[in-house]
C-alpha cells in the first residue's frame, strides 16, 4: 500500500478512468501548462496531451455551460474550478442546466460530469476566497455532492463520480492536498452515499466531513483524555446522504455533534440534525449540537479567521456538553 | 507637455514608493507577517500613478486584487497599507480585508476584489449613480486581461454604454493571468476592442511611461466628464513577479522578463526628468533614499500596531447606521 498526497491519489483516479474512458477529459484554469493551480492535475499534460487537458480562460460560467453541454452530447468532462468560491460565477449553469436536465427531458438527456476543486478556507484568504459551499449545492435535487479530504476515500469516490450518470459535485480541500494517507494499490471504487466510521466509540457520534475529519479524529483523542469515548462519522457524500449511518449512530451513542464548516444557517449540519431528531428522537440522550463557523464573513486576520472557523477546541467543548461532563 | 514638472516629480516619488512598499512586502510575506495570498504591483506602477493623476479626488476608483500600488497612488499612506497587511487593527480595512481587500470611502477607493471580473460592475453603478446625481465624477475600474474573458464584464460594459454611464473600463493587460499568456487565453490581443461589440469608444495604449498612462486617462475621463458615455481603454503593461507570491512564474520565455524591464516605469519617469526638466541625479537619489525611508518607517509603525480586534467580529455583518 502506497501513502499518497490527497492531490496525488485524485489525480491517480483521474489519469486511471481517462486511460480506460476516451470520453473523459479535464478542463480548467490553469490544469494543462501551469500543471494545476494546487498541482493536482500535474504531469497530466504530458501524457494526455492539450485536446484532453484544457487550459481555459477565466470564464467559470462559459466554460461549465460548454462542459455541460459536452455531457448531454455523451462525454464525460471532469471540470476543476480552481476553488468552490469561483463556481459562483458558474452557479447559474450548475443549478438551472446540470441539475436540472434529466427531469427537464425526461430522462432523455444526461449530464456525466464531475465539477471538482479545492472548498473551504485556507489560510488569511479573506472573505471572498474562504467558503466551504456544501450546504448551496446539497440544496439541489438532480447534483450529487462528495465533500472529502481523505486520499483513500478521494480516490475511491472520484471513480466512482466520474462513472457516474448525473451530475457531480465534488469537494476537495487545499489545506488537505500535501496531506498524506495510505490508498491501495489496486483499484477499488467507493460507493456514492456511504459514510465511513473513521473511529469506533460509545460515547458520542462527532459526525463530520472533508478536512474537519481531522479535526474531528484530533477531538476525540482528546475527549479520551476526559473518559469520553467519541467515535468519528466520516460522511464523504452529502448528498445523497447516509441516513442510515446517521440513525445506526445515534442509537447506538445517543448523543451526537456535527462539526461542519461554512456557514451555520440552513446548512448540511441543520438537515442532518433535523433528520436525526425526526427519526430517532427518543435514542436521543442529550440534543444535538452543531460546530461551524461563526454566522460572519472571512475575517483576513490569522487571530481572527480561528476564532471562526470550527476548531478541535470547539468539537471537544461541545462534545463534552452533550456528555455532560 | 501634460504635465508639469511638479507633478511628474510626484509621480516619480509616488512610483518609487509603490515599489519599495511592496519590496517590503515580499519580504515581510516570507517572513510570515503576511499570510493568504499577496499579488505584486511591481512592474506595474505606471499605470496606477498615471491614471491616478489624471483623476480628480471625487472621482471613484475600483480594483482587483493587485491594487498595493492602486490604493497608494490614490493617497492613502503606506502605513495602514502595512497595517493591514499585517491584519492590524489600524489597516485600511481594520485588519479583516487583507492584501486582497483594502478600501478606503475617504479615498473614493472603492477596495479591493477577489474573484476574477466581479468588481467590475461596481464602477458602472458608480457612473450610473454619479449620472443619477447629475454631478460630473467618473468611475475608473482597473481589471486584468484575464478578467476580460469573464461574461459580467461584457454585461457591465454593454449597459454602460446603453446607458451612457460615466465609467472607464482600464484594462491593465499585462499579458498574463496567472500562468496562461495572452494569445492562450483570448483570440484578440487587443481587449480593447471587446468595446466594438457595444460598440463603446475604445482604444489601446502602451502603459510603461507613467506620462503617456496620464494623457491616456485625462482624455478618457475628458470624454466621460463630458457625458459621451463610457470608455474602454487598454494598458499594455507588464509585471516583473510571479502572480502572487506562490508563483515562481516559470512560464515567460527567456529573457521577456529583462526586456520589459528596459522600460520600466520609474527609469523612464527618471529620464524624463532630467532631459526634460533638468533634474539631476543627485535629486532622483535623495527622492529615492526619502522614500526608502517613508517606506521603513510605515513597515515599521505597522509592525507595532495592535492586532486586529476581536471585540469586533461581529461587527461588519450588517451596517447599522445608514450613511
Ligand atoms: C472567478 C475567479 N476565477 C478564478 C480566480 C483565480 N484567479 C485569481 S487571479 C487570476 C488571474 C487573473 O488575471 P488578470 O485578470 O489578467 O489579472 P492580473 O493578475 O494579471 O493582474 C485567477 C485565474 C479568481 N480569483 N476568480
Ligand atoms: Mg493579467
Amino acid at each position: 500500500m502506497a501513502k499518497l498526497q490527497l492531490r496525488e491519489a485524485l489525480r491517480r483516479a483521474m489519469v486511471e478512468e481517462m486511460r480506460r474512458d476516451e470520453r473523459v477529459f479535464l478542463m480548467g484554469e490553469e490544469v494543462a501548462y501551469y500543471d494545476g493551480a494546487y498541482k493536482v492535475s500535474q504531469g497530466m499534460l504530458a501524457e494526455f496531451g492539450d485536446k484532453r487537458i484544457i487550459d481555459t480562460p477565466i470564464a467559470e460560467n462559459g466554460f461549465t455551460g460548454i462542459a455541460i453541454g459536452a455531457a448531454m452530447a455523451g462525454l464525460r468532462p471532469i471540470v476543476e474550478m480552481m476553488t468552490w468560491n469561483f463556481s459562483l460565477v458558474a452557479y447559474d449553469q450548475i443549478i438551472n442546466s446540470a441539475a436540472k436536465i434529466v427531469q427537464m427531458t425526461a430522462g432523455q438527456y444526461q449530464v456525466p460530469i464531475v465539477i471538482r476543486g479545492a472548498n473551504g478556507a485556507a489560510e488569511g484568504l479573506g472573505s471572498q476566497h474562504s467558503q466551504a459551499l456544501e450546504s448551496i449545492y446539497a440544496h439541489f435535487p438532480g447534483l450529487k455532492v462528495i465533500s472529502t479530504a481523505t486520499p483513500a476515500d478521494a480516490y475511491g469516490l472520484l471513480k466512482s463520480a466520474i462513472r457516474d450518470p448525473n451530475p457531480v459535485i465534488f469537494m476537495e480541500s487545499e489545506l488537505a492536498y500535501g496531506t498524506k494517507g495510505e490508498v491501495p494499490d489496486e483499484e477499488y471504487l467507493i460507493p456514492i452515499g456511504k459514510a465511513d466510521l473513521k473511529r469506533d466509540g460509545t460515547d458520542v457520534t462527532l459526525v463530520t466531513w472533508n478536512k474537519q475529519v481531522y479535526n474531528c479524529l484530533t477531538a476525540a483523542d482528546e475527549l479520551a483524555k476526559h473518559g469520553i469515548s467519541a467515535q468519528v462519522l466520516d460522511l464523504r457524500t452529502i448528498r445523497p446522504l447516509d441516513e442510515q449511518a446517521l440513525f445506526d449512530a445515534i442509537n447506538k451513542t445517543h448523543r451526537m455533534v456535527v462539526v461542519q464548516e461554512g456557514f451555520p444557517f440552513a446548512g448540511v449540519a441543520s438537515e442532518i440534525v433535523t433528520r436525526v431528531q425526526e427519526t430517532c428522537f427518543d435514542a436521543l440522550d442529550a440534543p444535538i449540537l452543531r460546530v461551524t463557523n461563526r454566522d460572519i464573513n472571512q475575517p483576513y486576520a490569522p487571530h481572527l479567521e480561528k476564532m471562526v472557523l470550527p476548531s478541535v477546541e470547539r468539537i471537544v467543548d461541545a462534545a463534552r456538553t452533550v456528555c455532560g461532563r | 507637455m501634460s504635465v508639469t514638472r511638479e507633478q511628474l516629480l510626484d509621480m516619480y516619488r509616488m512610483m518609487s514608493l509603490i515599489r519599495r512598499v511592496e519590496e517590503l512586502a515580499a519580504k515581510a510575506y516570507t517572513q510570515r507577517k503576511i499570510i493568504g495570498f499577496c499579488h505584486l504591483y511591481i512592474g506595474m506602477e505606471a499605470v496606477a500613478v498615471g491614471a491616478s493623476t489624471a483623476l480628480r479626488p471625487d472621482d471613484v476608483v475600483v480594483a482587483a486584487y493587485r491594487e498595493h500600488g492602486q490604493i497608494l497612488a490614490r493617497g492613502v499612506d503606506p502605513k495602514h497599507v502595512f497595517a493591514e497587511l499585517f491584519g492590524k487593527d489600524t489597516g485600511t480595512t481594520r485588519g479583516v480585508g487583507g492584501s486582497m481587500h483594502m478600501a478606503s470611502r475617504e479615498h473614493h477607493f472603492w477596495g479591493g476584489y477577489g474573484i476574477v471580473g466581479g468588481h467590475i460592475p461596481l464602477a458602472a453603478g458608480a457612473a450610473f449613480a454619479a449620472k443619477y446625481r447629475g454631478d460630473d465624477s467618473v468611475a475608473l475600474v482597473y481589471f486584468g486581461d484575464g478578467a476580460a474573458q469573464q461574461g459580467v464584464f461584457y454585461e457591465a460594459m454593454e449597459l454602460a454604454q446603453l446607458w451612457k454611464l460615466p465609467c472607464i473600463f482600464l484594462c491593465e493587460n499585462n499579458y498574463y493571468a496567472m500562468g496562461t499568456s495572452l494569445e492562450r487565453q483570448s483570440f484578440l490581443q487587443d481587449m480593447s476592442r471587446r468595446g466594438d461589440g457595444v460598440g463603446m469608444e475604445r482604444w489601446q495604449f502602451e502603459a510603461f511611461d507613467a506620462v503617456e498612462v496620464y494623457d491616456n486617462i485625462s482624455k478618457a475621463a475628458e470624454h466621460c466628464r463630458s457625458g459621451k458615455g463610457p470608455v474602454i481603454v487598454e494598458g499594455i503593461t507588464y509585471r516583473y513577479r510571479g502572480h502572487s507570491m506562490s508563483d515562481p512564474a516559470k512560464y515567460r520565455a527567456d529573457g521577456e522578463l529583462e526586456e520589459k524591464k528596459q522600460r520600466d516605469g520609474i527609469l523612464l519617469a527618471a529620464d524624463r526628468l532630467k532631459k526634460e526638466h533638468g533634474v539631476t541625479d543627485d535629486e532622483l537619489e535623495a527622492i529615492k533614499a526619502d522614500v526608502d525611508k517613508q517606506a521603513q518607517e510605515a513597515y515599521d509603525w505597522a509592525v507595532a500596531q495592535a492586532d486586529a480586534d476581536p471585540a469586533l467580529l461581529y461587527d461588519f455583518t450588517y451596517a447599522s447606521e445608514a450613511h
